[in-house]
């Protein structure tokens, strides 16, 4: 594949629920390798451009498109395994799995083992296979900091943690695209730096690409390459954070005409 | 929780291996070993009636597992188990008379063809839920029950269908004696798989299904597929069970799977603990011994003090039948997780006994 095509293009995207419009033509494309993050009032459809990305909904119009490949009508399941994952933005992890399955059903569509060789276990390989993964998703559990609770039901642990296991979960998809729906909401400051980091770190060292929804515009403007500004349904902007920031229209529609514009670390909204 | 905190202080995992056993402790594992043992030893210490009593826990313990499955691991639900447990028993008495095949290999052919129907009328499941779901497997309850009275050539029709015991290398299994240990087999050959497909990739699936569909789906999940897919796992279980119990009966009648069987399937996973392996067993055997427990009492109370007092006389068959339901109630309420869950509170208590603080 060449250089310059981007890992994710959305052409004209529509999406109508009857008469309400959450999307209107949306068009952008995220390069191989970069943090794209999309940021709005809220009900300005970033979540349902996600869910058109992820496959949760279907675009009325226009076509979504993974490295190169037209996903627009693929069922969500069948997505994991072209290399995408994603988090949600309310938690949706697996409550009375513990950490560690909830992370190894990441790694499903990687696993061979079918029914038979399932219960077989010690017979046909389940074991061996099982042992490999761990293996691996032990290094995204050391990676995310979560060793401690690898054991515990996801549904006891606290907030911040929950976020955490949600994003190993979707790291163990091995996802080339992860799109992260407000990663950072409801968090503390500490939190939300190590978060920053995890992300960072995904995208730099992993080699991930990132397509990211936050609300916390000093971790956008810090950590983000390009930023896409939607409002009611349309994309209003899109830039390099410093450009996107300056938008007369962004200002009005998303971070308001305030005093001084020259906070971008102010959490806004 | 319960698995962190009941192994002993001490005993670190070193291999990924040691980590993923079904049985984590030294102490139960021995326990298993001790039970089974008990179990293959019953026959010395135990008359024909408390053999049977065994025996129809095993069977229904089997069954249960199956339903277990599906209610409690996939979270979905079905009034209809006892109809595919009738399925399996008949399976194998006809595929025993009409091709001649040995009824040891009947009984695994069994389960396979009541999976086949179990995922035929688990399809719904594909797209129901809830209620929804249950409405569509109470239709395939009375649908089966109704083919099972008009198909005199797989059932026997309305007389019921005679079967034959299972024999091997020309040893029959038809005494209590001997019969405990194919069912033992079983039990230990089902349970065993059951464990193992929950701690490998499809069983993961199932849970992910119940606790989150959505995110389960974007976890490249295909919901339709798994939850079919546990439709067909409750069909084997109850098929095998079905034609265990066929060939222990030697008689199928086809009133015998009825929806009130159904009701009595979903109270055993409901009292032994909906998502517990081990809990489907012990929910079994609640439901079979109970009877047997109020019997004892009601025998003990017959013409005793009280029974004079109260002139219950013929009454107190009713009582029995009312204590029964009463303890089935009461034991929703004060333990809605079920014995499974009971149990691992009772092993967590003597773990730290006498300090438990």
């Amino acid at each position: 594949m060449a250089e310059e095509a981007p890992i994710l293009a959305a052409e004209h995207v529509s999406l109508r629920f009857g008469g309400v419009r959450a999307l209107t033509d949306v068009s952008f494309s995220v390069r191989r390798g970069e943090i794209f993050s999309i940021i709005g009032p809220n009900g300005a459809g970033k979540t349902s451009m996600v869910n058109c990305v992820s496959g949760r909904y279907r675009p009325t119009e226009g076509r979504v498109l993974f490295e190169g490949q037209d996903i627009t009508r693929l069922g969500p399941n069948r997505r994991a395994s072209l290399g995408i994952g994603r988090t949600f933005q309310n938690l949706a992890l697996f409550g009375h799995m513990s950490v560690l399955d909830n992370i190894m059903v990441g790694r499903h569509h990687l696993l061979k083992t079918g029914l038979l060789r399932g219960m077989l276990y010690w017979f046909g390989g389940a074991q061996k296979e099982e042992l490999e993964h761990r293996r691996e998703v032990e290094e995204i559990i050391d990676f995310l900091e979560i060793q401690h609770v690898r054991k515990a039901p996801a549904g006891t642990l606290p907030y911040g943690l929950r976020k955490r296991v949600e994003l190993a979960r979707a790291v163990a998809v091995r996802p080339r695209l992860i799109l992260l729906d407000e990663p950072m909401a409801g968090m503390n400051l500490e939190e939300k730096e190590d978060m920053a980091r995890f992300i960072v770190d995904l995208n730099e060292e992993w080699g991930m690409t990132v397509l990211m929804i936050e609300h916390d515009m000093g971790v956008v403007m810090d950590i983000s390459h390009r930023v896409m500004v939607l409002d009611f349904g349309r994309r209003i902007a899109e830039g390099q954070p410093e450009e996107v920031l300056a938008d007369p229209h962004v200002r009005r529609a998303y971070l308001g005409e305030a005093d001084e514009v020259t906070q971008p670390a102010e959490e806004v909204v | 929780m319960a698995t962190v905190s009941l192994l002993p202080a001490g005993d670190y995992r070193t291999t990924y291996r040691a980590d993923t056993t079904i049985f984590p402790t030294r102490n139960s594992r021995i326990a298993l070993w001790l039970g089974i043992a008990l179990v293959a030893a019953s026959p010395l210490f135990f008359g024909r009636y408390e053999l049977s009593l065994l025996i129809n826990i095993g069977i229904l313990g089997i069954a249960a597992l199956g339903l277990n499955i599906l209610v409690g691991f996939t979270g979905q639900i079905s009034i209809g188990h006892a109809a595919f447990f009738g399925v399996g028993a008949f399976a194998s008495a006809w595929l025993h008379d009409r091709f001649l095949i040995p009824v040891w290999a009947c009984i695994p052919l069994a389960g396979l063809i009541t999976a086949v129907v179990g995922i035929v009328f688990g399809a719904p499941a594909a797209r129901l839920k809830g209620l929804y779901l249950a409405i569509a497997t109470l239709a395939a309850q009375f649908i089966l029950e109704d083919f099972f009275a008009r198909s005199a050539w797989f059932t026997g029709g309305v007389a019921g269908r005679i079967t034959e015991p299972l024999t091997l290398f020309g040893f029959a299994f038809d005494r209590e004696e001997s019969y405990l240990y194919v069912v033992l087999f079983y039990v230990v050959l089902m349970y065993l798989a059951a464990a193992n497909l929950m701690r490998t990739r499809d069983g993961r699936a199932l849970v992910a299904v119940r606790d989150h569909y959505l995110s389960a789906e974007i976890m490249g999940i295909n919901l339709a597929y798994y939850r079919t897919l546990s439709f067909g796992i409750a069909s084997l279980y109850a098929g095998i069970g079905g034609a265990l119990y066929a060939h222990y009966l030697m008689f199928v009648s086809v009133e015998a799977f009825n929806i009130l069987f159904s009701i009595q399937f979903l109270g055993m996973v409901i009292i032994g603990g909906l998502g517990s392996i081990m809990g489907s067993l012990m929910g079994a055997a609640f439901m079979v011994l109970l009877p047997e427990v109020v019997q004892t009492a009601a025998e003990a109370l017959a013409g005793g003090a009280i029974d004079r007092a109260l002139k219950l006389g013929a009454s107190i068959s009713y009582l029995r039948e009312m204590a029964i339901g009463a303890a089935i109630i009461a034991f929703l309420i004060f333990e809605p997780d079920g014995l499974a869950h009971r149990w691992r509170l009772v092993k967590a208590y003597w773990k730290l006994y006498p300090y438990s603080h």
